[in-house]
Order: C-alpha cells, then sequence, then structure tokens
C-alpha cells in the first residue's frame, strides 16, 4: 500500500510570545515543529504501513529549511520525504498549496492513501487536505478518528462530528484529515533517527511538477492579505476575594447577565 | 558543562530526555503512589530503541557503550529515579551475557534485550549475603545436562516483570568464593517463583521482590563462561555498571536541583523571590557545583570502561559512592529550598529524597565503596 | 510569477513593515527596508502596514471572470435530519447586513430532503430567496453530493458572496466547492464587511491563534467565500410572516452520486451538551486534581445549563473525553461565558478561550497566566469554591 502523509512546518506555540510594548509577535528564536495535527497522520501512515505493509511517503512544501520536518517525519517511521520548494510557491493561499501538493503527488508512482492534519496550528484553515483531494478528484473522509476496516480497495472509518461519530465506508485511492483522538503518536526511534540523518530528501522545484504557472503561488491564490493588525490584548479583569461563600455570593450577582 | 558527547550520543541524551519530560515527569508521581511497574513507559522506551544503546550493532543494538547507557539513566532519572530503574536494572542483568556470555548466549539474548522485547535482572544478594556477598547460600547441582538450583534470593530489581535472570549460585560450597558459578535463568522456568513485593521509601515504581529457586532446573548450555566464574562475573558486572548508579544519582540529583531553581524563582517572600537572597543562592550554587562533579566523575569513568581499561573498580566505586552522597545532600537541600512545601508530598521534591537515599545503599553500600577505594590506594603505595 | 519590491525613493526608514512581517523576513539598512526573499511568504503584511506605498507585490494575469455576472449574498444553511443548525441563523443574521450594503438578495441555500417547510421558514429569518435541492441522497451530509450540488447551484446563479460555517461539515464541504470553482475561501473569519466601491468582502480572521487579525480579500475571483465560526455573529431575529421565494432545483441523478456510502451515525452521551454550542462552558484542569473532584464541574455545569470543557491536561489524565478539550489541539469555543477551574491558562489553551465574552478564572497561583485574561478572578482551591458556586447559584436560578 503506498501512503503518503502530507505534512507542514509551523512554529511551535508553546515558544509564542507577544512583545508587550508593540503587542505583535516575537518570532526570533522560535522553533519550527512539525503541525501538532500531522503528528497524528504521520502516526496513523505508520500504523497503516504495519497494518498493510507497503511505503510512507512524507511530503510537504516549505522553505528549504522544511526539510528538518521530513527528516524528522522519516525518524517517526516514513520511509521517505519529498520536498516541494521553490521561490515560485511563495505567497500561495490554500487554494494554490492544495493544487501544487496534488501535482506533486500526482508525480509520485501512486498512491492508495493520503493522511492530513486536520488543519495547521498557525493557519488553522482545514482548506487543504480537502483542497488535495477535489484536484486530484478522489473521495475524501475529513476529522476521521478511527480507521475501523481497510484492504487495498475499500475503507471503513469513524468521522468526528459535533454530536458524535459517523461511520463511512470510502473506495481507494482517497484521503482522510485525522483528529487527534485517532491515536497516541510514538516516540521517534534512535534507529529512525540515524536513517533520517543519512536519508536523501527529494526536492523538487516548480518545473519538476506538471503544474499550470498561473496556478502557482501567489499568481494562482485567490486570496489575499490586505491588513495585518493586532487585536486589542484582552485585560486581565476584576479580583474577587472572601471566603468561599462570600466569593460565590459575588459571582451570583456579577453573572447575573450570563446565567439565566 | 560540555562533555563533547558524539553526535550520536546528543541524540540518545536528547531523546531520552524528551521522553523523561513528555512520558515520564506527568505519571512519576502517579506510580509513586501506586507502587506499580511501569510497563507503558518500558514499552516507549523499547520503540525507542533506547534498551538498545550499550548493546553492540551485531545483536541488533546501537553500538554504543556504558556511557551512552549512563547518559540514558540519568535522564530518566531526572524525571522519576524509580520508573529509570526498569531500564538501569535490565543494564545489571544484561552485563553478565555480555561481557562474559559465549557466541551462543548472545546471539539468543541480547537482540530481545535490545528491542525492549524482554527485560533482564541480576540476582546476586542473599538475605544473609548482602556487602558479604561470599557468604550466599543458593546452590547450582549438576545433574547430567542441567543444573538444579535452589535457594532464595532478596531485593532483586525487576524481579517478577523481567524475562531473563543472571543469577550467580554456588556449584561448589567448598571451594567458597571461587565455586560459584554465573547462569541464565529465563522466567517460567519450572520450580522458579517470586516473592512479595517489597514496600520501599523510595524508588517505589521500581518492582523489588524475592526470587525463590526450588530444585529449578536450568540447561547446561546456561551457564555463563566457566564453573567457578560467578564471583569474577559478578565483581566485573559490578564494577561495569556502577557507573550506572552514578548516573542514576546524578540525574536524581539535577531533578531535585532544577525543582528547586525553579521554585527559588518563583516562591515570594518578603517582597522579592527567594532566589534573590544570598543564603539560598549559595545553597544553589554548592548544589550545581557538586551535581557537576559527581556527573563529570561518572561520565570519566563510564568513557574508562568503554576504552577498554582493564581495571576500573577504585573509579567506579569513587563514582557511584561520590555521585550517591551528592544525590543525598542534593535532594535534602532541595527540600529544605522549599521549605513546607518541600515537606508535602503535593510537591515532588520529598519524592527524590527519597529516592536518592537507596543509591547510597545498593550495589555495594558506600562503606564497601570506601574499602574498595582505601584498599586499591593502599595497595597503588605498596607497588612503588 | 509575483513579485515583491521597495520603492528606495518613497521609504522612510520608518520600520512599520519591520514590525508588521510575521515571517521575520524584513530589516533596515541604510534606513530603508529590505526584504530577505529566502523568508518572505508574499503574505502583504507589510502592503498594508506601509504608510507610504513603498512597498509593492506585483501579480501576474488579471481577473479572471467577468466578475460583475455575480450577485447576491449566499448562505449555506446546514441542516441535521431535517433541522437547520444555529448557526445558518448566525450567517443569515451577518448575511443580510452584506446584502443591504450591496444592495442586494440575501439566498439561503438548502440541501436535504423533505425540507420544504424549513425552506419556507428561512424567509422569516432573512432570507429573500431559498435555493432549495431536495433529494433523499442529501439526506445527511456526504461530500460528493454535496459538492456537486452546491457547484452547480454557484455556476448557474453566480452569488457574489457565499457564507458557510466553520463547522465540521462547512469546512469540508466548502474546501470542494472552492477548489472546484476556482474561488478566494477564507476560513474561520470572526468579523465581515463588505468595500461597497469595489464590492469586495473583507474577511477579517485571526492568525496564530489569535494573536494577530488579518483582513483578506479575493479581488478577481467569485463568489467570495468565507466561513464563520459559530457564536461570533448574531442570529438573525425572526419576523413571523415574512416569505422567501423558493427556487427548488432538480438536477440529474448522476449529480447525486456518492463514492463514499454513509453506514451508521452515532450519537455520543458525552458529547450531548456540545462545547461548541455551548453559551456557557464549566472547564477544569489538572489543578482539579482528581477524576472525582472533576465530576464537581458536571455538577456545576449541570446547574447553571452548560456544557464541560477541559484542558488537555485534564483529558490526557483520562478525568473527561477528548470531544471536551479545549484549545489548541481541541476546540476553538466563544461562549457567553467560560469559567475556568484549576486550569492555569497555558497559551495552546488560551488560543481555544480566549474570546469568551466573560471568562471566570479560579485558580490557586495567583501568577497563574488564565489571570491576565479572566474577567473574574478568584485566587483560590477550586474544590472549595465550586461546591459553593453550586449551592450559590441553585438557590440563585431557584434549582
Amino acid at each position: 500500500m503506498n501512503i503518503i502523509v502530507c505534512i507542514k512546518q509551523v512554529p511551535d506555540t508553546t515558544d509564542v510570545r507577544i512583545d508587550p510594548v508593540t503587542n505583535t509577535l516575537i518570532r526570533e528564536g522560535v522553533k519550527s515543529v512539525i503541525n501538532p495535527f500531522d503528528a497524528y497522520a504521520i502516526e496513523e501512515a505508520v500504523r497503516l504501513k504495519e497494518r498493510c505493509g507497503g511505503k510512507v511517503t512524507a511530503l510537504t512544501m516549505g522553505p528549504p529549511q522544511a526539510e528538518a520536518a521530513l527528516k524528522e517525519a522519516i525518524g517517526l517511521g516514513c520511509d521517505e520525504g519529498v520536498l516541494v520548494s521553490d521561490r515560485k510557491f511563495a505567497g500561495s493561499d490554500t487554494w494554490a498549496t492544495s493544487y501544487t501538493l496534488a501535482c506533486a503527488i500526482e508525480k509520485l508512482e501512486g498512491y492508495d492513501v493520503i493522511l492530513c492534519g486536520k488543519q495547521a496550528s498557525d493557519g488553522d484553515t482545514a482548506q487543504v487536505g480537502p483542497g488535495i483531494s477535489t484536484h486530484l478528484d478522489i473521495p475524501q473522509v475529513t476529522y476521521v478518528k478511527r480507521i475501523a476496516e481497510i484492504t487495498d480497495k475499500l475503507a471503513k472509518v469513524e468521522r468526528m462530528t459535533e454530536e458524535g461519530y459517523d461511520v463511512v465506508e470510502i473506495p481507494l485511492p482517497c484521503l482522510f484529515t485525522v483528529v487527534k483522538e485517532i491515536n497516541t503518536p510514538r516516540m521517534p526511534s534512535l534507529k529512525g533517527m540515524m536513517r533520517a540523518k543519512s536519508a536523501k530528501i527529494a526536492r523538487w522545484t516548480a518545473e519538476d511538477l506538471d503544474a499550470d504557472p498561473a496556478a502557482l503561488g501567489l499568481d494562482g491564490s485567490p486570496t489575499r492579505v490586505v491588513k495585518i493588525f493586532t487585536p486589542e490584548a484582552r485585560k486581565g479583569g476584576e479580583m474577587i476575594s472572601g471566603s468561599c461563600d462570600e466569593v460565590a455570593k459575588e459571582l451570583a450577582e456579577l453573572l447575573k447577565g450570563e446565567v439565566v | 558543562m560540555d562533555y563533547l558527547l558524539t553526535e550520536q550520543q546528543t541524540m540518545i541524551r536528547d531523546l531520552a530526555r524528551k521522553i523523561a519530560q513528555e512520558k515520564i515527569k506527568p505519571v512519576a508521581a502517579q506510580y509513586d503512589e501506586s507502587e506499580e511497574f511501569a510497563w507503558p513507559i518500558m514499552k516507549v522506551l523499547a520503540e525507542s530503541d533506547l534498551f538498545g544503546v550499550y548493546i553492540p550493532e551485531a545483536y541488533g543494538g546501537l553500538g554504543g557503550g556504558i556511557m551512552d547507557m549512563c547518559l540514558v539513566t540519568e535522564e530518566l532519572s531526572r524525571a522519576c529515579g524509580g520508573i529509570a530503574l526498569g531500564y538501569a536494572g535490565t543494564g545489571l542483568g544484561t552485563l553478565p551475557i555480555l561481557l562474559h556470555g559465549s557466541e551462543e548466549q548472545k546471539k539468543k539474548y541480547l537482540p530481545d534485550i535490545a528491542r525492549g522485547k524482554r527485560l533482564a535482572a541480576f540476582c546476586l544478594t542473599e538475605a544473609e549475603a548482602g556487602s558479604d556477598a561470599a557468604n550466599m547460600k543458593t546452590t547450582a547441582r549438576k545433574e547430567g545436562d542441567k543444573y538444579i538450583l535452589n535457594g532464595t534470593k532478596q531485593w532483586i530489581t525487576n524481579a517478577g516483570e523481567a524475562e531473563i535472570y543472571t543469577v550467580i549460585a554456588l556449584t561448589d560450597k567448598a571451594k567458597g568464593v571461587r565455586g560459584a558459578s554465573a547462569f541464565i535463568v529465563e522466567k517460567g522456568t519450572k520450580g522458579m517463583e517470586f516473592g512479595k513485593k517489597e514496600k520501599k521509601m523510595g524508588i517505589r515504581a521500581s518492582a523489588t521482590r524475592e526470587v525463590i529457586f526450588t530444585d529449578c532446573e536450568v540447561p547446561a548450555a546456561n551457564l555463563i563462561s566457566r564453573e567457578g566464574m560467578g564471583f569474577i562475573v559478578a565483581l566485573k558486572t559490578l564494577d561495569t555498571s556502577r557507573p550506572g548508579v552514578a548516573a542514576q544519582a546524578v540525574g536524581i540529583a539535577q531533578g531535585a536541583l532544577d525543582h528547586a531553581v525553579d521554585y527559588s524563582r518563583t516562591r515570594v517572600q518578603f517582597g522579592q523571590p527567594i532566589s534573590s537572597f544570598q543564603a539560598v543562592q549559595h545553597m544553589l550554587a554548592d548544589m550545581g557545583t557538586q551535581v557537576e562533579a559527581a556527573r563529570a566523575l561518572a561520565y570519566s569513568v563510564a568513557r574508562m570502561v568503554d576504552a577498554g581499561v582493564k581495571s576500573v573498580s577504585k573509579e567506579s566505586a569513587m563514582a557511584k559512592l561520590f555521585a550517591s552522597d551528592v544525590a543525598m545532600k542534593v535532594a535534602v537541600d532541595a527540600v529544605q529550598i522549599l521549605g513546607g512545601y518541600g515537606y508535602m508530598r503535593d510537591y515532588p521534591v520529598e519524592k527524590f529524597m527519597r529516592d536518592a537515599k537507596i543509591t547510597q545503599i545498593y550495589e555495594g553500600t558506600n562503606q564497601i565503596q570506601r574499602n574498595v577505594v582505601a584498599a586499591h590506594m593502599i595497595k597503588e603505595t605498596l607497588k612503588k | 510569477m509575483a513579485s515583491i519590491k521597495v520603492h528606495l525613493e518613497k521609504c522612510t526608514g520608518c520600520t512599520l513593515c519591520v514590525k508588521a512581517c510575521a515571517f521575520g523576513a524584513i530589516h533596515m539598512a541604510d534606513r530603508k527596508a529590505v526584504i530577505d526573499m529566502a523568508k518572505c511568504t508574499l503574505c502583504g503584511a507589510c502592503v498594508a502596514a506601509c504608510k507610504f506605498s513603498a512597498i509593492e507585490i506585483e501579480k501576474a494575469g488579471g481577473p479572471k471572470k467577468d466578475l460583475a455576472a455575480y450577485k447576491d449574498v449566499w448562505v449555506f444553511c446546514e441542516q441535521k435530519k431535517g433541522v437547520i443548525q444555529s448557526i445558518s441563523f448566525e450567517l443569515l443574521g451577518e448575511g443580510r447586513k452584506l446584502a443591504d450594503k450591496l444592495g442586494v438578495k440575501l439566498c439561503a441555500v438548502l440541501l436535504g430532503h423533505g425540507l420544504e417547510d424549513a425552506a419556507h421558514s428561512l424567509g422569516a429569518r432573512g432570507a429573500d430567496k431559498v435555493y432549495l435541492v431536495d433529494h433523499p441522497a442529501l439526506k445527511a451530509y456526504q461530500d460528493d453530493p454535496y459538492t456537486a450540488v452546491l457547484v452547480a447551484l454557484v455556476e448557474e446563479f453566480k452569488p457574489e458572496v457565499l457564507l458557510c460555517g466553520a463547522t465540521t461539515i462547512g469546512r469540508s464541504l466548502i474546501s470542494r466547492v472552492a477548489i472546484k470553482t476556482n474561488a478566494g475561501l477564507t476560513a474561520d473569519c470572526t468579523g465581515l464587511d463588505v468595500d461597497i466601491k469595489e464590492r469586495l468582502l473583507l474577511q477579517t480572521r485571526p492568525a496564530f491563534g489569535g494573536n494577530i487579525m488579518a483582513t483578506i480579500i479575493a479581488p478577481n475571483h467569485r463568489p467570495q467565500m468565507a466561513t464563520v465560526r459559530h457564536k461570533v455573529m448574531q442570529e438573525a431575529p425572526v419576523q413571523p410572516g415574512r416569505l422567501a421565494e423558493i427556487v427548488s432545483k432538480v438536477y440529474p441523478e448522476a449529480t447525486y452520486a456518492s463514492r463514499t456510502k454513509l453506514l451508521d451515525t452515532v450519537e455520543e452521551l458525552s458529547a450531548t451538551v456540545n462545547i461548541s454550542e455551548a453559551d456557557i462552558i464549566v472547564a477544569g484542569g489538572r489543578g482539579m486534581g482528581s477524576k472525582e473532584n472533576f465530576a464537581l464541574l458536571e455538577e456545576l455545569a449541570k446547574v447553571l445549563g452548560g456544557a464541560v470543557g477541559a484542558s488537555r491536561s485534564a483529558v490526557d489524565a483520562d478525568w473527561i473525553g477528548y470531544s471536551h478539550q479545549v484549545g489548541q489541539t481541541g476546540k476553538t469555543v466563544v461562549p457567553k461565558l467560560y469559567i475556568a477551574c484549576g486550569i492555569s491558562g497555558q497559551i495552546q489553551h488560551l488560543i481555544g478561550m480566549q474570546s469568551s465574552r466573560t471568562i471566570v478564572a479560579i485558580n490557586k497561583d495567583p501568577d497563574a497566566p488564565i489571570f491576565k485574561v479572566a474577567t473574574y478572578g478568584i485566587v483560590g482551591d477550586v474544590n472549595e469554591i465550586v461546591p459553593a458556586m453550586i449551592k450559590e447559584f441553585k438557590r440563585a436560578l431557584n434549582k
């Protein structure tokens, strides 16, 4: 089974600090990590390989330094890594990103399952996974919390909903976006890390892809940012003190409007 | 301090640290309370290949040495000295095979140990044979192609959980220590049983039980080295493993120190963090210096072992003795810095203090270590 | 290929662009802005920040579509088991304002089966027109038929704006429709407005977990699509008797084909009170101490008629299921009232709840970061204060 896992390198939010004076993000010294949701996709890809045999290819689009994310993915059990990187991809929104990744996937030798995290922690759009499946014209299930059954041809999965979950049957090849509940990612292994160290990451530019140049990067992106601003920081409010009963009474009074 | 680790050692240390911080630290208090053996953590260590760092590549390991084992033990102990012992105890049980086992024995047992599929344990101590190991009573009688083991080993780390036991027993009582031999006994062998789990002061997540042999039949092929080599196997094993105990002690000390530093920066008294008071600063400085000195000694000895230096008895005794005394002192001081909070079980430092104590006792009490060190020193002057 | 350049004659060296760049790609050399192309993602933040029009991004290609052919504001109305979800009313409320500003009709799109009455009810929520596609295959949401039908509607009737809830269904569906119709899509908007002259939808959304807000447009593509977070917009009021024109569409059977098959829909008891829907959330963290103590929160939530939320550490400790987790790897919630009990307030948690209208925080550590976002803060033991609150609110609410 050929499994592809699409990942993204994002700034580590545990590191994110706000400059108290300018109220902007301090990005200096912020580590880059694999998008937390993609860690579940990587783990599920590796588990699928352990379950059905085959090969896992990790794929990312990003700057040259995103290679580190692919190496980490290999350390976690992926077999190969492909970095799609070119200045021509700069300014891609989710439309152009999913188009570029779909073109890269078509260049790989076949695929049965594509896995993505449900969204990235820096953009939070949840659009790239469905975008890829649409460009490739394959079926998808989003928010997958369990792959109950899977063969070469068919999978039965559980898709998380607001109220519970749906059980969905889907033919392969297909795309899944996965939620945290699907697994507990393993720690990297030393042997995997050593394999990663010497692993050669394929690097593809726009020219390597069979892509329409007008659909790449900023040119291929329908959306554009016109303004970026810092929201007014929420101010800490009033502290209430007193005995438990006094505090509870005061709260009941203060929250009259909210609690009906 | 920069110990000029190799790239592989840095990778090993960082991974062990990540596992300790992300997987062990959040559950350390819970396992201390429940006194259960932390199998889920052992599984993580196994999947990460950490059990194989000191096992040759030919047997499925990563080809490192005692230094690599020490790095892992230290990092794990920094989060929980008890859980770390599941790892370190396996190392101790593996060393007799690694150092003196036959090719067949190595091929049979080391790959499973390297993969973390099976844990190991070392069985030497008995009720009447602690510091005076020569006073052991467990016997192994040869009958055809088997040895029949009888006797009770006491306070065996990993007992009941491990699957591979290296056991020292007398094959010839008349010869005293020269009549001891080492055996590999697999869990499930008929005639092998485990006593009740001991209730301990610290390292409570580790399993400590009796291993009882009653006409336990062990294939002759499981004899390590030759008959009569048992004591040499045991002493060599302990000389090699002592830097590991030192590393455990360094880890416990560092863990306690980490908490003390964090606490001193956030605890406000008299309107300022207590870290701004010189009384506290000097304590922290001493603690930090002692931990670093202990680490430097432990690493030096580990590297001596890995370099193949013939006799490391004196140095490994020094490392174990010094590091464990440091661990005890630093843990006590950490409790002192946290004051009343330090004494409460809601805060983690009292556990470090309880865990630290054992490192002064097991694998040769610090009194015995001093005997060893002094004996070597005197012998060395006689040679001059 | 698109490019970015600094017009040196206009650059005053004011450094506004340096501060605006979220990627650290701009620095000053000789009091002029210099862009590090290796870091620049052409996001446009600096262009927007520059007061002197000194930075310009050039983009190849012009408009691809006849933009004037597109009109009206559409709202995709989500239904489950034939019941229109409240997010749809919020979108109609917001859509009404946008349609009025643009001087166009507000249209609802309703896909499902046996929804005649439901479609009529949308008039009372402000819709001028309802596009109804009624077919057994659309009874419950499935990606393929929903995408095919919505794409067909968009291509035939050409809306200039299409809004959709940022829900599980909405986010899956609209992403596919945007690709098929070559439209711009902005996720999780918290604010919408229009530039009447250019007829542009100004879509404002949080980025980097709400630390930065970005306003996004899709100048050359139609429809302009956006998903909107739940609980952010006001629900459209009910205007009894107001009617909408119903446009029923029927498509060839092939349009309703689905490659996936929905075998079962399971509703889980613990998720009956859905935290993304709840107006009141009582949430607990590691400070609750134990599973037993955590149960106290359920009692308080019950008294207040709210739902129970949790921090990641509480979920990891197995005190409550993952569907209750608030924060970066859980859900983003915007209730009217969020009561954080024994939650220290790590940034990953704050990201998921800091837009709540009123936040009450209870924690024994006076320096806990949660107090920095709390409307009301209480330093104390949750396990003493929560029972007192249960008692007090029971009395106040006559329960």
